[in-house]
């Protein structure tokens, strides 16, 4: 399957953060259309292009915007959600970077169509070159007349707020993010209310991924039918890949969704020095791992569902034969505990007594009785946190010792680090080291 | 004394929806939560953050339910049922019990095992449910995490983090029910911990209420921890003897000796909440007591026998001309109607008042004709769906707290508007979402006079609440100006005192003038009721109204009464102590029945020990008129109710005045009923001269925490308070060259005491009445309405 750069398609344009750079390859041309639409057609073009929410839960767009009741008197409101915080996601941030303007052309017509006059794009605060990026791009927008009153004559007005987080996971959770964006303390909220009812300031609220709305530009300019080309039914479009681990050429890959592991891992050049892939991951660290036998399976929402895992946001991570899973699964729960917000106790204490068993783990002091405990925590955990950290964390230990259970039973005698020699995890060499 | 409006019983048809909760079929309103409808057939879903009286969180997942349909477990607590619902308890359900026993092992995970030297332990929700929905034994054998313990949340509430469980009830009941937000949970994790910020102690007047929904030891408080275990307590159900608000109370007891007490639900009134003041403000129960009659021989007072000292008050009281009777403003109402009835028929005096603190003859006039013996129609419930409520010279939050809290809950739940006549806009009022009508000190009649359109067409609207409080006493005119709003706007007016037994006093008939229930004394048939119950000719009580208020205080200190009886009196409330002290000094007999030494006893020729609320029975009536009986905490206390003394010294005297404890007194007061006669109604006092410019007007009221008698020997309730601090517009304050000290200047002297700018009108200075280092009437002589000088 070949590659397919929309969003990125101009990235070795230097200045496509500019607001030039970005018109000289067509920017705005999708806002100008869209201002002479209704902002019904639009929230029908958007479900008709079937485009489902990259952040990582693939929620059909068009039909989130479709929730927002209309006439209803309270302002609207359109959040992104810019808070890349997933292990091993890193999409956002480089779109961010390299091509903001996609993001706020979004963000404007986005907020025509839901009808609000009011966004914000809730970055996540580490990372000020993406937030420099962004608030430039809107403030160049601002003054070419693209935000503020009467947009291009449409007598459509908004204002576009760019807002640094503090720098917690559970800010991407999208109820915590509403809460962080309103000066509290980022903790998921009790639904319903669902955001689409009652969100920011208990007003109706999208809240969309960064890609998911720098999407909407090239599909109102472009067409469904366009769009539609690209992907599968239940998952169409494309998607942009960020591929890292031990491959060859970690990086960016926008190619449409349907396309296989290994055809995206030929484009990143194979895995350093030809070793094999142990274990991959499609999106993230909350989502459940596959190995080298999955490599063919179509990279889409509805065939990673049926593998066993999810498409999460899209960006695999690679993990070849140095690599321990024990050790692996322990830094991912370390994260989780770390970044556990407390709310509910599952989570919060699942996590703490996870993390816990799991260095016992990696030191070579685990049990068999405690792969069953760890087996059941996680199960005490799933299903019954408060919001998806808690899933999310509850992942890595089952699906992990459903491939590699006698990695574990090793792990009740053998320290980790005398089984997999840490540093060839780590070295590079040949093409990789660059 | 008071009866239920009958029209109060308006039922608004609700809408209902039939769910099966293990297999039985139940009726609920829409909109029941789970764990609220189970309850109802007698199921107990464990739970800790779930309090149905605050918003659900569903974050400790304790009460996780099955619920067909839903593909994971669903918090009872904040699952709303619906028509047809299928729910599974942890009775019923392997999936709800297994998830419920997850958490608890969650739980437990963190929380230290040292339940033998917890203070919640036998009455721990953690303990109790870790027995019914935990498992034996625990599989976690880490390390468990620990926190330095424990730490001060506040002067009086320590908290032992690593105790806690993260139910997040006391963060929400400091922000969603006190307004006082300033505990929040902090960090993250199994980190995560209550605390408050750095320069931010959580000094909630409400604070105790933390302690007591805790589902865990965590919360404890610095007077009860580690003073007794729960099941060594014996629990008395008891009535709140500050103020005016009618909280029941549980005043736990070991040993003879009370260690703490708890607000008692009583959904009618103060739901589960009550103030810090009637939670830890109890020690004066037991220090500085009186424990027997004293007699004065040679100018010294000298414990006598109460042979002896019936006798010698007897024939005191008997050889004087004239008499006058005073009456503490925290009298039960049977102690009250003894103290009424004494004076009428064994000393044959009108002279008697139980308001110690401004009062006015129009103030009089006003209870009189309005709020004595009248019918309850104005209750909490009314004020929380009130479209209105309108606030004169009344600071709900330190003048009856749990007002305050309805109040909050009011604007909060159902939008009421509450709207305060007033100089200043108080954090109060602002927690209780309100506005503000200006008006300085004294001049709120003229306010009212002039409220706009937009206020009077909302009092108006059906259920519309005004409040007055009792320094309405200080307010030329004010009575007048809000009975006639009320009677313009048809708004129920409702008098909120700020002493548990004044309105009882009132109801009692210890005022001048007022017989028991209402009957005006001017009145021959509510005579001949009177005289009747008391079995006594009619023409031996007295028929015309007798000295009140500064009258009486006047006449006494002038030497125009020889003896006074004085019952609970705390002479430094007057509004000039030195004046009523001079009054007790120039009677030449006094009697005085007291609990602790004061300044009263001090003077007194004969001085009779009394019981405080723990030692007798009684009634205090609260502001909606609403009776709040309690029984004697101290089965075989020893000390006697006013009541009781009075009526052997009846007997002593020759007069006897009939039955005098608590049920013989009920059983009369009970007969006698309220007054359905005419009243007489008020004349109008025209509002009061407007105050000159440039002058500075005194606004003050008692803080709830201050140097009140009954606050003393709790220094960790004391380090609450307010910090004192005057207050004064900004305007003002830049005028006065923003200055951090002030000095006000009144006729007895100076106050010097920190200020701060506050929302509120120019030319008023707001001090508080009788705290630390800013005691009003004694060292300023100025009363609220007055002015005063100011200077930075």
């Amino acid at each position: 399957m070949p590659l397919t750069p929309v969003i990125t398609e101009h990235w070795d344009d230097p200045q496509l953060f500019t607001l030039d750079g970005y018109r000289r390859h067509g920017g705005y041309q999708a806002l100008a259309k869209a201002l002479q639409q209704d902002p019904d057609a639009i929230i029908g073009t958007v479900k008709d292009s079937g485009l489902r929410g990259r952040g990582g839960a693939g929620f059909p767009t068009g039909m989130k915007w479709g929730f927002v009741p209309q006439n209803d008197g309270n302002p609207h409101y359109l959040v992104v959600n810019a808070d890349e915080s997933e292990p091993g996601a890193c999409k956002d941030i480089p779109i961010m970077m390299a091509n903001p303007h996609a993001l706020v052309e979004g963000v404007i017509i986005a907020s025509y169509a839901i009808r609000a006059n009011h966004a914000f794009i809730y970055i996540r605060g580490e990372v000020p070159n993406a937030i420099r990026k962004v608030a430039y791009a809107v403030e160049q927008a601002k003054a070419a007349g693209l935000i503020g009153a009467n947009i291009l004559g449409s007598g459509f007005d908004l204002d576009v707020v760019v807002h640094a987080g503090a720098g917690a996971y559970i800010c991407g959770e999208e109820t915590a993010l509403l809460d962080s964006l309103e000066g509290y303390r980022g903790q998921p909220r009790l639904k319903p209310p669902f955001p689409a009812v009652a969100g920011l300031y208990a007003s109706p609220t999208v809240i969309n991924n960064v890609e998911t709305i720098a999407n909407v530009p090239y599909i109102v300019d472009r067409g469904i039918d366009w769009f539609r080309q690209f992907g599968t039914e239940k998952s169409p479009g494309f998607k942009v890949w960020a591929v890292s681990g031990h491959v060859n050429r970690p990086g960016i890959y926008e190619a449409p969704l349907g396309i296989t592991m290994r055809e995206l891992l030929d484009y990143a050049g194979g895995m350093r020095d030809g070793r094999p892939v142990k274990f991959w991951l499609p999106g993230g660290s909350s989502v459940p791992m596959l190995t080298a036998d999955h490599l063919d399976v179509p990279l889409t929402y509805e065939d990673m569902a049926e593998a066993g895992t999810m498409l999460g946001t899209g960006t695999p991570m690679l993990f070849d034969d140095t690599v321990s899973v024990v050790k692996a699964v322990t830094r991912w729960l370390e994260f989780y505990k770390h970044e556990s917000c407390g709310k509910c106790t599952p989570c919060r204490e699942g996590t703490f007594w996870i993390t816990g068993v799991l260095e016992k783990f990696e030191a070579g002091h685990g049990s068999a009785a405690e792969m069953d405990t760890l087996m059941s925590v996680c199960e005490q955990i799933a299903g019954r946190s408060f919001c998806a950290l808690g899933d999310a964390a509850a992942t890595p230990y089952p699906s992990a010792v459903k491939y590699f259970r006698e990695e574990f039973e090793a792990a009740t005698n053998t320290p980790v680090d005398e089984q997999f020699d840490p540093v060839a995890s780590y070295i590079f060499t040949g093409a990789a080291a660059r | 004394m008071t009866i239920t409006n009958p029209s109060n019983t308006d039922v608004t048809p609700v809408e209902m929806v039939t769910v099966f909760i293990d297999g039985v079929a139940l009726e609920v309103p829409k909109g029941t939560l789970a764990i609220r409808a189970a309850e109802l057939l007698g199921i107990e879903i464990p739970r800790f953050c779930d309090h149905p009286l605050l918003d659900p969180v569903a974050a400790c997942r304790m009460c996780l339910i099955d619920v067909e349909g839903m593909p994971k477990p669903q918090p009872a607590c904040a699952q709303v049922v619906a028509e047809g619902m299928q729910i599974r308890t942890q009775l019923t359900s392997p999936v709800a019990k297994e998830a419920q026993e997850g958490v608890m092992e969650f739980l437990l995970l963190n929380h230290p095992l040292d339940c033998p030297i917890c203070d919640k332990g036998g009455e721990c929700p953690l303990q109790n449910q870790a027995m019914s929905a935990g498992r034996p034994e625990s599989r976690f054998t880490e390390e468990k995490r620990t926190f330095d313990k424990p730490i001060n949340v506040s002067a009086q509430i320590l908290l032992d983090r690593e105790r806690c469980v993260s139910c997040a009830r006391c963060t929400r009941f400091a922000e969603q029910i006190a307004g006082d937000a300033m505990l929040e949970l902090l960090e993250r994790g199994a980190q995560q911990q209550v605390g408050t910020a750095e320069d931010q102690p959580f000094d909630s007047y409400f604070s105790g209420n933390t302690i007591q929904i805790c589902p865990v030891g965590a919360l404890t408080s610095a007077s009860y921890r580690f003073r007794s275990r729960p099941f060594d307590l014996v629990s008395v159900p008891t009535t709140c003897e500050h103020c005016a608000s009618g909280c029941s109370l549980r005043t736990d007891y070991r040993r003879g000796t009370v260690t703490r007490r708890l607000a008692w639900d009583d959904p009618q009134v103060n739901e589960e909440w009550n103030c810090d003041k009637g939670r830890f403000a109890f020690t004066y129960q037991t220090q500085g007591r009186i424990t027997t009659p004293l007699v004065r021989e040679d100018g010294e007072l000298r414990p006598a026998s109460w042979p002896e000292a019936l006798d010698i008050a007897a024939e005191g009281l008997k050889a004087a001309k004239s008499h006058g009777v005073l009456v503490g403003g925290r009298s039960t109402v049977e102690d009250a109607y003894g103290y009424a009835r004494f004076a009428r028929v064994a000393l044959g005096t009108d002279n008697i008042d139980f308001r110690v603190r401004q009062t006015s003859d129009e103030e009089t006039a006003f209870l009189v004709s309005t709020i004595a013996g009248a019918p309850m129609h104005t209750t909490y419930e009314s004020l929380e769906h009130a479209p209105i409520v309108v606030l004169v010279a009344f600071e709900p939050e330190d003048e009856s707290p749990i007002v305050f809290l309805r109040l909050r809950k009011a604007a909060r739940d159902h939008g009421t508007d509450v709207v305060s006549v007033g100089p200043i806009s108080t954090r109060g009022l602002e927690k209780m979402r309100g506005r503000r009508i200006d008006a300085k000190p004294g001049d709120e009649a003229r306010a009212i006079q002039d409220m706009s359109q937009e206020i009077t067409d909302a009092l108006s609207q059906p259920g519309a609440v005004i409040l007055v409080g009792e320094r309405i006493a200080g307010v030329p005119g004010g009575p007048s100006a809000v009975l006639e709003l009320a009677q313009r706007t048809g708004a129920a007016l409702n008098w909120v005192p700020r002493r548990a037994g004044e309105r009882g006093a009132l109801d009692a008939g210890a005022l001048a003038g007022l017989l028991p229930g209402g009957r005006p004394l001017s009145d021959e048939t509510a005579r001949a009721d009177v005289a009747n119950a008391w079995g006594i000719e009619a023409t031996q009580l007295p028929s015309t109204p007798g000295l009140t208020g500064a009258a009486l205080i006047d006449a006494a200190s002038k030497g125009d009464i020889d003896a006074l009886l004085v019952g609970g009196v705390e002479l430094a409330d007057f509004p000039d102590p030195e004046r009523a002290t001079s009054a007790i000094d120039a009677a030449t007999f006094v009697v005085s029945l007291e609990n602790h030494h004061s300044a009263v006893t001090e003077r007194a020729d004969v001085v009779f020990p009394v019981g405080v609320v723990t030692e007798k029975a009684g009634t205090f009536v609260d502001w909606e008129g609403r009776p709040r009986p309690f029984t004697k905490v101290f089965a075989d206390a020893l000390m006697m109710a006013d009541a009781t003394v009075l009526g052997m010294l009846a007997d002593e005297m020759g007069t006897p005045v009939g039955r005098s404890d608590v049920r013989g007194i009920r059983t009369e007061l009970g007969t006698l009923g309220p007054w359905r006669g005419s009243r007489t109604p008020m004349t109008q006092t025209p509002a009061g001269a407007t105050h000159q410019s440039g002058q500075t007007v005194l606004a003050s009221w008692r803080q709830l925490l201050d140097l009140g008698v009954m606050q003393e020997g709790e220094p960790h309730l004391a380090a609450t308070a307010r910090p004192t601090v005057a207050q004064i517009s900004e305007a003002t304050w830049i005028h006065l060259g923003k200055p951090e000290v002030i000095t006000v200047t009144g006729p007895n002297g100076d106050i010097t005491l920190p200020v701060e700018a506050a929302d509120m009108i120019d030319g008023v200075v707001w001090l508080p009445m009788n705290s630390v280092g800013c005691v009003i009437n004694r060292d300023l002589g100025a009363q609220p309405g007055e002015s005063v000088q100011v200077s930075a």
